[in-house]
């Protein structure tokens, strides 16, 4: 008869957690999806053997203290300036992978102009840029990049245009400026999405190496308890709803932008 | 002897950057400051000794680059005016609160709000007194001469690393803009980044070797019991400052009936008025405050004895006083004498205000 304890040995392993994350248990909400989004650029990192060479930065937010499980050395920075934090950092380290870890509110609202001009200026840093549509930490609000009739706690009846004013595609709008190199939308609700977003995390950060300017990831993802959703539903929800206006895919390859129906 | 320059203050502070071997400056053009940056990108630092040198889409950014760069154990100046300061102001309270190390200026301009672009000393509260949210301090240097602009550069950085605190150099338009003799130091080299490791490697996000647990850099603690705790030992720094680095000068003390406290522009200005006023019989000295945080409270206190009462020369409607009034515990007269919003007191002025306000008042 075989124990549970003959099964997890070494030889059976297929999958191991990367030391680049913390035993720390993940503050994060179940069903979310920065736990997965964190994992993936750990893992990015252990695979290019550059712990000693990364500096990441952790913004305000739901993600405030990615530092606690980012098992690297990490700066908090102040709300929406991780991007400045960054170039900071980045130019007296050009030979370091710098990254920053964002959210919506952070990116899109508060530190627009950080990010626009990070982005503008071309600093050779990896902005991952986590989209769910709403503010986590604070309780549910609307953010930027809240869609069209969604409600939060500050746009109770739905996303007015009208009055709220419209949702901010930042992403297709840095991806116009000659800094930003690559730029990608992704997602980690199924396996399959997981192994495409890290291949874009670790594109962008293989392209910090050359030198040729922002390399930008959005993660588009759910907010189960924002949204007051099971996450299972949340997950379709984003589908259903978030992807149709933030669609998936490429939209910046070297340097040139991408073909598509919506650009 | 060092090479000898006559420069405006606003040169004299970027070129003793770049000879200090600051890795990065980081700043937004306002007047009555914007000589730094154009000198700084004049000189070309980057190819002098591999200092960085940005001008930033904000004050907001540059001082978050500040915060970055230092975070990350670099040698890291700034600087701005009084507009700009106050946008500095949330970045300097996470720097303060992280304990990251960093110069900062202020060539101080009338307010409030855009207010004018002529000299002003109205910045002192915002510099000693912490200036963003939380309670801090800021190291606070006042330089009363170009030659000081640069001194203060070393003297800055040697304290911000000694504590692990921002350090505030609060000048003013006068001092920023006027050109005088001024002696420069020899070119100190930059740390490369082993010596950075060395150095700061203990607390900076340098990037984690494998041999140490992760450097965090953070001003955030959501367990309130650890952040009382921070906060005990920031106060106890603070303490420290006010036990060892108390910093001033004295003139014609000694025999002093009456007083001038001023600092900066204004101790130049008092300079003049002291001469005026004993070649009238008047029996004056004064004491400059080249830390105005820690202030020199001791000093003040000692000359109490002796003194019928002190005059508070700033130009601004009275803030420095409030310290001074604090130091003797109200145990003599104390009164202010300023112009402000952009205006300079002349000594005869400050004498006339000596003479009604305090030796007939």
């Amino acid at each position: 008869m075989m124990e549970l304890t003959d099964i997890i040995k070494e030889e059976n392993l297929v999958y191991k957690k990367t030391p680049l994350m913390t035993d720390k248990v993940l503050s994060y909400c179940p069903g979310c999806g920065h736990g997965t989004a964190h994992r993936i650029v750990m893992e990015v990192i252990e695979e290019l053997d550059a712990m000693e060479q990364t500096i990441g930065v952790a913004p305000v937010g739901c993600s405030v203290l990615a530092y606690e499980f980012m098992n690297i050395d990490m700066i908090q920075a102040a709300h929406g300036r991780a991007p400045a934090v960054a170039t900071g950092i980045k130019r007296c380290y050009p030979h370091k992978f710098v990254f920053t870890y964002q959210g919506d509110g952070d990116l899109a609202a508060i530190g627009t102009a950080e990010t626009i001009h990070a982005c503008n200026r071309g600093e050779n840093i990896t902005i991952i840029f986590i989209n769910n549509g709403i503010y986590g930490m604070t309780g549910g609000q609307m953010a930027p990049t809240t869609i069209e009739g969604m409600k939060t706690s500050t746009s109770p009846y739905g996303r007015d245009l009208k009055s709220m004013g419209n949702p901010l595609k930042i992403t297709e709008l840095i991806a116009q400026l000659p800094g930003t190199y690559f730029v990608t939308r992704q997602a980690v609700h199924t396996p399959a999405a997981v192994r495409k977003a890290k291949k874009a995390i670790r594109k962008a950060f293989d392209l910090q190496k050359e030198n040729k300017g922002v390399t930008f990831v959005e993660i588009v993802s759910n907010c189960n308890s924002g949204w007051k959703l099971p996450p299972v539903k949340a997950n379709e929800w984003m589908v259903e709803n978030m992807f149709p206006f933030y669609p998936m895919g490429d939209i910046k390859v070297d340097g040139e932008l991408v073909k598509t129906d919506s650009n | 002897m060092g090479e000898l320059k006559l420069m405006k203050g606003n040169e004299a502070i970027a070129e003793a950057a770049i000879r200090e071997g600051v890795d990065g400056y980081f700043g937004y053009p306002i007047t009555p400051q914007s000589e730094v940056l154009e000198y700084l990108m004049m000189e070309k630092p980057e190819e002098r000794t591999g200092m960085v040198v940005l001008q930033a889409e904000s004050e907001l950014a540059a001082i978050n680059m500040v915060y970055g760069a230092a975070a990350a154990g670099k040698k890291i100046f700034t600087s701005s005016s009084s507009p700009g300061i106050s946008l500095y102001q949330e970045g300097i309270s996470y720097i303060a609160g992280a304990e990251l190390p960093c110069v900062i200026a202020n060539i101080v301009r009338g307010g409030p709000g855009l207010g004018t672009i002529q000299p002003s000393q109205a910045d002192y509260f915002q510099a000693v007194k912490g200036g963003g949210h939380g309670d801090y301090r800021l190291f606070t240097l006042a330089p009363a001469s170009v030659q000081e602009m640069a001194d203060f550069i070393e003297l800055g950085f040697e304290i911000a690393y000694k504590y692990r605190n921002p350090v505030m150099i609060l000048s003013d338009g006068m001092i920023g803009q006027m050109m005088e003799k001024v002696e420069l130091k020899e070119q100190k080299p930059r740390w490369s980044d082993e010596e950075v490791v060395k150095l700061n490697g203990s607390w900076a996000a340098t990037g984690r070797p494998a041999t140490r647990e992760r450097n965090i850099i953070t001003s955030l603690d959501l367990d309130s019991l650890k952040m009382e705790q921070h906060n005990h030992h920031l106060q106890e720094k603070y303490r420290r400052m006010e036990a060892e680095e108390v910093r001033y000068e004295t003139f014609q003390t000694e025999d002093a009936e009456y007083l001038m406290v001023a600092y900066g522009s204004s101790a130049r200005i008092a300079q003049k008025s002291l001469v005026l006023a004993r070649t009238k019989g008047i029996k004056v000295g004064l004491l400059r405050p080249i830390t105005l945080f820690p202030f020199p409270s001791k000093a003040l206190m000692d000359l109490v004895p002796q003194l019928k009462a002190i005059l508070s020369v700033e130009m601004s409607a009275g803030q420095m006083i409030e310290d001074i009034k604090l130091a003797v515990e109200c145990k003599v007269k104390v009164e202010h004498f300023g112009r402000y919003g952009g205006i300079i007191h002349s000594p005869e002025e400050v004498l006339q205000a000596l003479e009604n306000q305090i030796i007939g008042g």
